[in-house]
């Protein structure tokens, strides 16, 4: 188990984790296709699938190891587990990648003793994108962010380079 | 870092030194300059965190593009056969 990944190679490791999770998603996700011309309902729900893919993926590859993956994770898992609760009582609804939705929810913005200078409008703004983000100490949230944006930029490079060949 | 992390646990008057914070902010300035390929030039605080917050936004977006530009490509493509490749070309880079 590695104490603080911020080396190079974890970096690494995480992107390859997150990659072979991610395409055994979307494997799925394409086999569940019609291979006759699909509705834009189809479309859209695979679209949503893929999303959520993108973010279960590369939480999992993170693990729960930080508190904004442990979020997304646990998100992520009682979402499911309405869905499925809610299909099986006849409601066709299904749960959109909404990513905000932790911040949409918990409206409260909770106070805390900053130093004036940081500017509460940019902490609270970051405390409502990173996943977590509103329960946590100033100096978490930092560094949450940090290893949060890592990790999102790391998945864009992936997704991108998937698109890339499947393009070609 | 690890000392840091439990001495400011929920509550309870946990003082984080300004001293912490500034350095925090400079990780996440560095950190914005590397991934954005830009030179960091002298920012307020709040100006590092503003930007981070755009950073991330436009992350998220991308993050929303790229899931329509391969939700249209399982269309086509046979994943199957791109896994391994994918995977080979990520690991050699």
């Amino acid at each position: 188990m590695n104490p603080h990944p911020s080396s190079c190679s974890n970096g690494r490791s995480i992107r390859t984790r997150f990659a072979r999770r991610f395409l055994r998603a979307l494997k799925k996700i394409g086999s569940k296709g019609s291979s006759s011309r699909p509705s834009p309902r189809d479309i859209s729900w695979r679209c949503r699938r893929v999303k959520i893919a993108a973010d279960a993926s590369m939480a999992s590859a993170v693990g729960p190891r930080r508190v904004w993956s442990r979020t997304m994770l646990n998100m992520l898992r009682s979402r499911s587990h309405a869905c499925l609760h809610a299909s099986r009582l006849g409601n066709s609804r299904r749960p959109g990648a909404d990513r905000h939705a932790v911040g949409k929810r918990k409206r409260l913005v909770l106070k805390r003793k900053l130093p004036n200078r940081l500017g509460l409008n940019q902490v609270n703004q970051l405390r409502r994108l990173v996943p977590g983000g509103e329960a946590m100490d100033l100096d978490i949230l930092l560094d949450e962010t940090a290893h949060y944006i890592k990790c999102l930029a790391t998945q864009v490079k992936v997704m991108r380079s998937i698109v890339d060949y499947c393009s070609a | 870092m690890s000392s840091r992390r439990s001495r400011s646990r929920q509550s309870g008057g946990s003082r984080i030194s300004d001293d912490q914070i500034n350095d925090l902010v400079s990780k996440l300035q560095q950190l914005l300059a590397e991934l954005r390929h830009r030179r960091s030039d002298k920012a307020s605080a709040a100006r590092v965190l503003q930007e981070t917050c755009n950073y991330i936004r436009s992350l998220h977006k991308e993050v929303d593009d790229l899931s329509e530009r391969l939700s249209e490509l399982l269309e086509t493509t046979d994943v199957s056969s791109a896994q391994a490749a994918v995977i080979r070309s990520l690991l050699t880079q």
